[in-house]
């Protein structure tokens, strides 16, 4: 199961991109601003979420488009027709996101029960250094792919938050039966969102711990949660943090302040505090293991943005090999084509140059 | 470049929910082409919405009389209470003609960040109306949103004190949306499976 026949419609600086005939690797390259990323970013709009820019819909439409932007694909079943999946905005309504599967109306969480899409860029570099919030969104984001009902839960839960935040920060004393209700949704919502972060954080562990060690810097991961992890246990610590809550004019405790704990296994150092190579190492490894556990069954698809000149010789040798296996479609970008050179056989080619593309 | 009476109508349509500028436009253009055709009939149903339209007092409902139709109707029974978030949900809601008790129109939703209290919501009246007896259950249909959900969760608790059986809308995430988008079988459907609420 893979996609082809990829169709980039006013999508960035894509008029009109066709990829037919695509293969398990699939490499884009070009210069920067060519337009690679675009793609990854098209093919990762293909799943439940907001894509791996985490872009404003109505800023994904080309500059000067009429209408909205368009993605297509055409999914291979095993012996079946192939299933159709499109998303695309109108210009009338550009911050809606509308899905069509097989032709008809859908939504995107129906994307979810055809593809689970997992992406390394750039832009994840700083995961372990950066500030908390880029980890909790990494595990929302993670947690997604494996129950397209997370994604709601932390909507949800984020909602409620803002509203009990509010009411806490009246002038007015707030009354006490609306915060139980706030509250009540924060219970439901929350409770639901740290066992999804619990969940993808226990099955990420265990399919990192089959992975070898060497040579990507095996990571362990722990999820600290920043409140009681069930009904009861928060519905109490946020009735009783009321006081405190409204003098600080926030909600000082709960799952909004959770932790993604990672450490270099063989070294036990903090991965915050190790090499930017094994860093990046960790990150490799965190990707491939929640590409094969989002899998499911479903087609995967795997995008790395930058990934493989960045790797030294070993690691980028050792992630061909692991990709080899993982199942998976690929998609790598760079500037070069020779770091690629020992999967180039077998892959397909695609210059990207000036939002257009060529097959090498 | 239109002229000022076209971008006059064509603004005050803009603002209709669903609508927006390029719509508006569109609406405009196609009334200009059917001016007497169309146009005369439109006219005629805006000018007598807008004299005839009151709210009900008992229900909050908008109707040519007050109380409204459903109010007045002798063959809807008085021991069933739907509350809803606005006449829109009461229309929707209606059209699956499954629910045959009475409605009470709350006239929004809870909201801290909206400034929406629940003093600016029709409660006081719905406990009015529960407090004068005679209803047996309240189903509380608001929307599948988080503002929705809170909303139904506080009322519940207003009205924990009465005897009565409190229900709630058989739609959850899967759904999410709001009533006024569900399709009449939809909604006949979580009508029917309306549960207890917690
Ligand atoms: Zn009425």
């Amino acid at each position: 199961m893979a996609l082809d026949r990829i169709s980039l419609t006013d999508f960035r600086n894509h008029a009109a991109t066709e990829l037919g005939a695509t293969a398990r690797f699939n490499l884009l390259v070009g210069d920067n601003g060519a337009g690679k990323t675009n793609v990854l970013e098209a093919l990762s709009l293909l799943a439940p979420g907001r894509g791996l820019r985490r872009a404003a819909l109505s800023d994904i439409a080309r500059a000067g488009s009429e209408r909205g932007f368009g993605v297509g694909a055409s999914l291979a079943q095993n012996d079946d027709e192939p299933v159709r999946l499109a998303t695309y905005s109108e210009s009338a309504h550009p911050n809606r996101r509308r899905v069509r599967i097989n032709g008809a109306d859908s939504s995107a969480a129906r994307l979810g029960e055809w593809i689970a899409v997992t992406w390394l860029t750039p832009a994840m570099d700083g995961l372990f250094t950066g500030p908390a919030g880029d980890r909790r969104r990494y595990m929302d984001r993670l947690a997604l792919a494996l129950d397209p009902a997370h994604a709601s839960h932390a909507a949800r839960y984020e909602a409620a938050l803002r509203e009990r935040n509010r009411l806490l920060s009246d002038l007015r004393e707030p009354e006490s039966g609306w915060l139980d209700a706030i509250e009540a949704q924060m219970v439901q919502h929350g409770t639901a969102l740290m066992q999804g972060r619990a969940r993808l954080v226990e099955t990420l562990a265990v399919r990192l711990a089959e992975m070898p060690a060497e040579p990507f810097a095996r990571p362990a991961l722990s999820y600290v949660p920043a409140a009681p992890d069930h009904a009861d246990g928060l519905s109490q610590a946020l009735f009783d943090n009321r006081r405190r809550d409204r003098a600080a004019q926030r909600t000082l405790e709960g799952p909004h302040r959770d932790e993604l704990d990672v450490v270099h296994a063989a070294k036990r150092v903090p991965a915050a505090h190790s090499s930017t190579g094994e860093q990046k190492a960790m990150l490799v490894a965190m990707t491939l293991a929640h590409a094969g556990l989002a899998a499911q069954g479903r087609a995967s698809l795997l995008l790395l943005d930058e990934v493989a000149a960045h790797l030294d010789p070993v690691r980028r040798a050792a992630l061909f090999e692991q990709l080899r296996g993982s199942g998976a479609q690929v998609w790598m970008t760079g500037t070069e084509l020779a770091p690629f050179s020992a999967i180039a056989g077998e892959a397909a080619v695609w210059r990207v140059s000036a939002g257009a593309v060529e097959r090498d | 470049m239109a002229s000022q009476e076209i971008e006059t109508l064509a603004a005050a349509l803009a603002r209709l929910p669903g609508l927006g500028p390029r719509s508006a436009r569109r609406a405009v253009l196609w009334l200009v082409k059917r001016r007497e055709s169309a146009l005369p009939a439109l006219l005629e149903a805006l000018a007598t919405v807008g004299e005839a339209l009151v709210e009900c007092d008992t229900c909050g409902n908008v109707d040519t009389t007050n109380p409204c139709g459903i109010c007045r109707d002798p063959r809807r029974d008085l021991k069933s209470l739907c509350v809803v978030e606005d006449v829109a949900d009461l229309w929707a809601l209606d059209r699956a003609k499954l629910f045959t008790g009475k409605y009470h129109v709350l006239g929004g939703k809870l909201s801290a960040l909206d400034g929406v209290r629940p003093e600016d919501l029709n409660i006081a009246q719905l406990l009015a109306r529960v407090e004068a007896g005679g209803v047996d259950e309240v189903v509380l249909a608001m929307n599948a949103t988080l503002e929705g959900q809170t909303t139904a969760h506080y009322l519940a608790e207003r009205l924990e004190e009465f005897p009565l059986r409190i229900t709630q809308l058989a739609h959850g995430l899967p759904v999410g949306g709001e009533l006024d988008y569900l399709d009449e079988g939809t909604l006949a459907q979580a009508l029917r499976a309306r549960r207890p609420l917690v």
